[in-house]
């Protein structure tokens, strides 16, 4: 340490030079993520832009009251949203226990054993997966044997795009929860269940949520994987044991078509498929949010 | 060498015998003897790595979290050794509380931080869980500030208070000891000196350790002191004796600062 006196710094007009640099780079960084973020959203503001606008025109009371329509007929998309909700809810709820159990295999028993080193390795396999092989696999195994296109069917192809994604946000979620929480639990002679459980799962609940969330936004989307399981249905039914109408399918469908009326029907339907995934997620948020 | 093993002039809680600790190959602490008495405050003092906190987590086997971290050799409370695997570790645990560096509250209200504890070992009817619940916050001195808000989150608590509040959680459980790994190092002065107090007022009811590597606070809380070095426990005696009169030249070095 030199021992230059306060008033007098040393190399003063080297450090004016160097900070100006500094502040160069700042500014051509901060621009050009700017830039960036700008150039993304655009895209994105667009899209919505577009669904808000052509989906408001073929809202109507009829779309949430009506069966999907011959071409050119009076028509909505209530055995659409309904098949989409139901398998949707399905999905979810058959994947995320196996996903959240499963992530924490890998976070708290497993770790880094072989058997957690496989796991992992396939989920991201899994994970990385064209939605369409799910598709065809839940057709080979399940469509081929019971010889019907069924609501189970495309509910466990879902559920199959659940699992990774719920899976590898578990483990990181859980992997950020620090040690000394673990411990301090353990220190009362808690068994390791009940620390998983009551303290590091409870201090990871919002990640894990927003896991969740991510699976449901990307299978209330997914079309390929009900195209060879659920396939659509023109009548509504309530069981899952039949061909069943669903979002995706019908806007693949409708938006094809020559037809007008099917065609501003699919995009109510882009416009119903986005704002249910907003709304959900929101609501899920709200009713689960971080109190402690 | 061996380290100096006195027979207290007091009752004993803990006896430690022989005791070698292990991290892998890295042998953290080398054949301590000491006894740790009865309803007193024990310090442990030294510089950093010299295994005080190290000596600590044996005691309640927090150790065996780890599996490449081994101890050999005898502890002793309530003439059973607590260090084998025929001792329950929980039930070790639930007689031997501790409270780390960092406050570690869960991520629940503060009623539930410290009945969270109590259900692990006892069913208790709401009236009484509450009772248990006021009284374990009462003797942390906590009660009066947070008995308004027992179901905001404790981790709304300030630091001081959410160390307060972990206390309390391995008070409420009625340990016989409880073992305070620097609990206010990462505190301000005057949360340090409501920890110290209550420290000393929980002697009364509890064997207290406490890791500190603050020596004022060590002579202030302590009845008895070890000072140890690189594993080794070089001196251990009553806090009066090993501040004023030390008998090992290391000792005294350490304390009066010119050395660690």
């Amino acid at each position: 340490m030199s021992t230059t006196a306060l008033s007098q710094p040393p190399q003063a007009d080297f450090r004016q030079r160097f900070f100006g640099r500094r502040k160069m780079t700042n500014i051509v960084v901060l621009t050009l993520s700017l830039v960036a973020m700008v150039f993304g959203m655009i895209w994105l503001l667009w899209i919505l832009y577009s669904v808000l606008l052509l989906g408001v025109g073929g809202l109507s009371l009829a779309t949430f009251t009506q069966m999907t329509p011959p071409p050119m007929a009076e028509g909505g998309l209530l055995n659409a949203i309904y098949g989409s909700v139901a398998m949707t809810f399905v999905g979810t709820l058959l994947g995320t226990p196996l996903g959240i159990m499963a992530g924490v295999y890998l976070s708290e028993y497993g770790t880094t054993g072989w058997l957690a080193k496989v796991t992992r390795f396939i989920n991201d396999i899994l994970l990385a997966a064209p939605s369409i092989i799910i598709g065809l696999f839940v057709y080979a195994l399940i469509v081929a044997n019971t010889k019907t296109f069924s609501g189970w069917a495309g509910s466990i192809a879902l559920a199959l795009l659940v699992v990774p994604v719920v899976v590898r946000t578990t483990e990181d979620m859980l992997q950020l929860v620090p040690g000394s929480l673990r411990e301090a639990a353990y220190a009362l002679g808690t068994p390791k269940w009940k620390v998983i459980s009551a303290v590091v799962l409870r201090a990871a609940r919002a990640g894990v949520l927003t896991g969740i969330m991510l699976a449901v936004a990307r299978i209330t989307g997914e079309t390929a994987p009900l195209l060879f399981t659920a396939l659509n249905n023109q009548f509504f039914n309530v069981g899952l044991s039949q061909p069943m109408a669903n979002l995706p399918v019908t806007i693949y469908n409708y938006a094809m078509s020559p037809y007008s009326n099917w065609q501003s029907l699919a995009w109510a339907g882009v416009l119903i498929i986005t704002f249910g995934v907003l709304v959900t997620n929101m609501t899920a948020r709200f009713l689960l949010r971080q109190k402690y | 060498m061996s380290a100096v093993a006195e027979t207290l002039q007091t009752p004993v809680c803990m006896t430690v015998k022989n005791l070698d600790f292990y991290y892998g190959k890295f042998k953290a602490i080398k054949n301590v003897n000491m006894e740790i008495a009865k309803n007193k405050v024990t310090a442990f003092i030294g510089p950093s790595g010299c295994g005080k906190s190290t000596l600590l987590r044996v005691f309640n086997r927090m150790f065996e979290l780890y599996p490449e971290q081994r101890a050999e050799g005898e502890i002793l409370l309530e003439g059973k050794n607590i260090l084998t695997s025929k001792e329950d570790v929980s039930l070790v645990r639930a007689k031997i509380g501790m409270v780390f560096q960092k406050p570690t509250p869960f991520p629940m209200s503060i009623y539930d931080n410290i009945a969270f504890g109590i259900k692990l070992y006892e069913k208790l009817p709401k009236s009484e869980l509450d009772d248990r619940v006021e009284w374990a916050l009462t003797k942390t001195a906590l009660w009066g500030e947070v008995k308004d808000i027992l179901n905001q989150s404790g981790m709304s608590l300030s630091g001081g208070q959410q160390q307060r509040l972990c206390i309390a959680r391995g008070v409420a459980i009625k340990p016989e000891v409880l073992l305070l790994d620097e609990p206010t190092s990462a505190l301000d002065p005057i949360s340090t000196a409501k920890i110290e107090e209550l420290v000393i007022e929980l002697k009364r009811d509890y064997t207290v350790a406490i890791v500190t590597h603050n020596m004022q606070q060590a002579a202030r809380v302590s009845d008895f002191t070890a000072y140890m070095y690189l594993g080794e426990l070089i001196e251990f005696g009553e806090t009066n004796q090993i501040f004023l009169k030390p008998k090992k030249q290391e000792t005294e070095d350490y304390i009066t600062g010119r050395f660690g």
